[in-house]
């Protein structure tokens, strides 16, 4: 057994997927691909990270209601990152059945790549 | 109970209380018992018995009886059923209108239904199955404080199961070593620590110790991870003014969570517990200790599933529910149907799963169901597949036990919870690829490889739990 490794500190993370390796587009497409099989409605939001916390994230646009194309969401997605540098920018799968958030998780991480 | 006229003396039960034409009201409460009678007493009888005996009866004719509608306020026992695969025990269904009971009152109902008729001589053995709540009942009730929705909005966590730990040694830890624990575990990547329901206020570590150092644990491992941390504070106490003490020092200290025993504690201190939650915006979490004295032995007590819906009618944000998979193994598919009588709005009547009688819950908030007990990483694909989303996966040794350490054992389950996620949400067969998707995950994280490497010797067990297929499709006795 390999000798104990001490636990990084101080890495901010961010719910769900944060601690997995970075989403790349492929990954991206698939879980976009399962939040529109569910039926959900895809919303982008984005913050600056040092208000993470807060439940109100500013709304990219309005939620893209009924709208079926991955690639349009992806691209939501990118135009979002690309308008607000150095924000976290959240996708969210609106599931207006159990009034709650089905998905919801951070596409572009301020400070990566 | 039509003619007026008074003879004192014993009556067979089932003259008045067994009713095979009756067909229940939408406003019945219905139970379902399981009987074994004494020899030579009919069926019918027994079944009466336990009607009248659970409601408007006494053993002899009382001339009081003829004050009043009787034939409005008694039980009746309308259906038998045999119980498949045994000769001596048989369902009894008895209605029970909605006036018996004081509205909002599980302890009423309880008193009720399992009180004296518990030790009646006229029957062997005496166990209840399943209750119907009607919805002007459900409808009276508070129910959880919060519900899973609430909860998840108050926490920011979506899409997948939360992911829990109870610390351990559950006994003798020092109030600041409690806190390390805490804290070691939080900043791992877990979203909940838990106190043993054991812990209440002991010698080795009071109360408001115990309290102070894990919320300085919580609060420090929220700013360090961005992310919202809870520890469930056990106010469970000896009388209710300390239990609502010490719920009030944890709102006071930014606790998001409390933690209450509801068997142990009773009905009325956790109704009373979850009202006090409602109004303070705090999540209840509940345990469910001294439950398998009640529910375990077939022929006697009070089906986990009878529990479960008074739970939820009394409050509750939490609920333990077993693992299917752990060290406590239930049954799965009986599990999958008390998990739905805690967290859906509507639960069809299935005897496959167990479940007697649709439930309709009207608007009540869901239960979220705890997993706990003997789990690890490896069972994480089969837990993500049992439960969906919308439950707490709770790890304690499977935490702790880490070679590393509880944060390594920590980041372990949550890396191996997300990839369970992320491979069920891309179509993969979770519980079938478990390996393939842990491996390939532990491929980014030291601390999940070596976990796997640890509990290596424990074998998956997913492949032998699902029994009632064997048992064929009537209801298997659960919990035999």
């Amino acid at each position: 057994m390999a000798e104990t490794m001490a636990y990084k500190v101080g890495e901010r993370k961010g719910e769900t997927f944060s601690y997995l390796p970075p989403m790349t587009p492929d990954r991206l497409r698939k879980q976009v691909a399962y939040l529109i099989g569910q039926g959900w409605s895809p919303a982008i939001e984005y913050t600056e990270p040092e208000k993470s916390f807060s439940s109100f994230w500013y709304l990219w646009k309005l939620p893209f209601f009924g709208e079926k194309s991955v690639e349009r969401i992806m691209s939501e997605c990118e135009s979002c990152h690309r308008a607000n540098p150095g924000m976290h920018v959240r996708l969210i799968g609106y599931d207006n059945y159990a009034q709650s958030q089905g998905a919801a998780f951070i596409v572009y991480r301020a400070g990566a790549r | 109970m039509a003619e007026k006229t008074y003879t004192a003396g014993v009556k067979d039960y089932r003259k008045t209380y067994w009713t095979p034409d009756y067909l229940p009201l939408d406003s019945d409460l219905l139970a379902v018992f399981k009987i074994v009678a004494q020899a030579g007493v009919p069926r019918e009888e027994a079944a009466a018995a336990v009607a009248a005996e659970s409601s408007t009866g006494t053993w002899t004719t009382v001339w009081t009886d003829l004050l009043t509608d009787l034939d409005y306020y008694r039980g009746r026992a309308y259906r038998i059923e045999p119980v498949p695969g045994d000769t001596n025990a048989f369902y009894a269904f008895i209605a029970y209108p909605i006036d018996l009971f004081e509205e909002g009152s599980v302890v009423n109902v309880l008193t009720s239904l399992v009180g004296n008729v518990f030790g009646f001589k006229a029957v062997r053995s005496l166990r209840l199955e399943d209750i119907r709540f009607p919805l002007a009942y459900v409808k009276t009730c508070g129910g959880p404080p919060n519900g899973i929705q609430l909860e998840r909005d108050r926490l920011g966590k979506y899409g997948r199961p939360l992911l829990g730990c109870t610390i351990k040694p559950k006994l003798g830890l020092s109030a600041k070593n409690y806190g390390r624990a805490v804290y070691e575990c939080l900043r791992g990547g877990l979203d909940f620590t838990k106190d043993d329901e054991n812990i209440n206020s002991q010698p080795f570590m009071r109360w408001q110790h115990r309290f102070e150092f894990v919320m300085e644990a919580v609060h420090k491992a929220e700013a360090e991870t961005g992310e919202r941390k809870g520890h469930y504070l056990n106010v469970t106490a000896p009388t209710p003014e300390e239990m609502y003490k010490r719920a009030a020092f944890a709102k006071s200290l930014g606790a998001p969570i409390i933690m209450h025993d509801f068997l142990t504690a009773g009905f009325t201190a956790n109704t009373g517990l979850a009202n006090w939650c409602r109004e303070n915006g705090m999540l209840l979490h509940i345990h469910r200790a001294m439950h398998a004295v009640l529910d375990r032995n077939p022929y006697h007590g009070i089906h986990f599933r009878v529990l479960t819906k008074c739970l939820r009618l009394s409050g509750g944000d939490h609920l333990h529910s077993g693992t299917v998979v752990g060290k406590l193994e239930g049954d799965r598919e009986a599990t999958i149907g008390w998990v739905d009588l805690m967290r859906e709005p509507f639960v069809p009547e299935n005897r496959a799963r167990g479940i007697f009688f649709d439930q309709d819950w009207g608007a009540m908030p869901g239960v979220m169901p705890v997993a706990s007990g003997g789990i690890h990483v490896w069972h994480m694909p089969a837990l993500t597949a049992i439960f969906g989303d919308d439950a707490c996966l709770q790890f304690g040794g499977g935490t702790l036990g880490h070679p590393w350490g509880n944060a390594a054992g920590a980041h372990a389950n949550r890396v191996a919870l997300e990839a369970c996620v992320e491979a069920r949400n891309q179509g993969r067969p979770v519980e079938r690829e478990g390996r393939e998707i842990l491996t390939e995950a532990a491929a980014h994280c030291p601390e999940l490889a070596i976990a796997m490497e640890t509990w290596k010797e424990i074998k998956f067990e997913f492949d032998t739990v699902d029994k009632l297929d064997s048992a064929g499709p009537q209801l298997r006795v659960v919990n035999a």
